[in-house]
């Protein structure tokens, strides 16, 4: 059984290792990320919400509903938590 | 593991003096660096989470440094719950003012009709509420998680 | 973006992938796994993505290693298998 395990999981690492060299090199900038909406960010942001920080303007701006539903998912880990594990002391 | 309890609570191999000292000395500092994290994240890395964060980090080296009952003192359970949810009821209520005056959800820029600032000097300023909403949430409910997990939910003694 | 540096920093994180997997006691798995997370910051800071690398400290390191052991605390340190 444990060979089988490291037979699929070497099989499923060398079929990632496969697939990264289609990736763009670090940092190309003809990559498709960096060619469509990245220059848009880099050339407006600033003008438009007087953020230097690119990545905040990004993450608080642009994307307000990733960074709500982040906030969503982190108060829906402490309510799952105190409703599994919360006792009260009477009990 | 069990031994090991036994042993810290015999022997008091929890109460050092120089551990308690340096945090007590430490704890100021670490949540000035925390809120500093949250509203300078307009000029620097940083912002509402990882401020948040280190701001919850802070009341976990109470806990663990003391006893669960000092970081009580410092911040009540009830404080606590108020502080997560008015935290993530921030960051919903601005983006709902947003809708309700006109503009789209989470479009800061149509706060100018409440406060004339400017719609982009707003866009600025909305995503700094929206850092110290998530901050807040972030810091409590971090804190809750280890107040919870460390005390198997009886909140009596942790760590 | 140094490959020297990136080189040695991956194969630390590597060593200690397998380490918090083969580690028996569970408390040492932890305190490596704060290691694995406190590696992969020094990576996102070495490739500029200092945000990342900044979130990856504070949560990465800091809380979830307390997170663990608390866990471990409440539960057993020594693993099953």
């Amino acid at each position: 059984m444990k060979t089988l395990a490291l037979l699929a999981t070497l099989c499923t690492g060398a079929l990632l290792l496969y697939g990264t060299k289609d990736f763009p090199a670090w940092g190309d900038p003809q990559s498709p990320a960096n060619s469509y909406l990245s220059p848009k960010y880099i050339e407006h942001a600033v003008q438009e919400t007087h953020v230097p920080n690119l990545v905040t303007a990004v993450l608080g701006d642009y994307r307000g509903y990733d960074t709500m539903f982040e906030t969503v998912v982190i108060y829906c880990a402490g309510m799952a938590v105190v409703s599994v594990l919360r006792r009260n002391r009477s009990q | 593991m069990k031994q090991l309890q036994e042993k810290a609570k015999q022997r008091q191999l929890g109460d050092s003096l120089i551990i308690k000292t340096a945090v007590r000395l430490m704890v100021p500092f670490i949540q000035l660096f925390g809120l500093y994290v949250i509203v300078h994240g307009h000029y620097s890395p940083g912002g509402g989470f990882q401020g948040g964060v280190i701001l919850g980090a802070s009341f976990i080296l109470l806990a663990l440094a003391f006893d669960m009952k000092t970081s009580f003192k410092h911040m009540s359970e009830k404080v606590n719950a108020i502080l997560g949810n008015l935290g993530a009821a921030i960051f919903i209520g601005v983006g709902l003012i947003c809708a309700l005056v006109g503009g789209l959800f989470l479009d800061y820029s149509a706060l100018n009709i409440i406060i004339p600032l400017g719609p982009v000097e707003w866009r600025s300023f909305g995503i700094f509420l929206v850092e110290v909403g998530v901050g807040l949430a972030v810091m409590s409910i971090m804190v809750l998680l280890y107040w919870n997990i460390s005390s198997s939910g009886k909140m009596d003694e942790g760590l | 973006m140094i490959w020297q540096i990136d080189l040695m920093i991956l194969t630390l994180v590597v060593i200690c992938a397998l380490a918090t997997i083969t580690i028996k006691d569970l408390l040492g798995a932890a305190v490596v796994f704060g290691v694995y997370s406190f590696l992969m910051c020094l990576l996102w800071a070495e490739m500029g993505a200092v945000d990342v690398a900044f979130t990856e400290a504070t949560v990465g390191a800091g809380i979830s290693t307390i997170l663990y052991i608390g866990a471990i605390l409440r539960t057993t340190r020594r693993s099953k298998d």
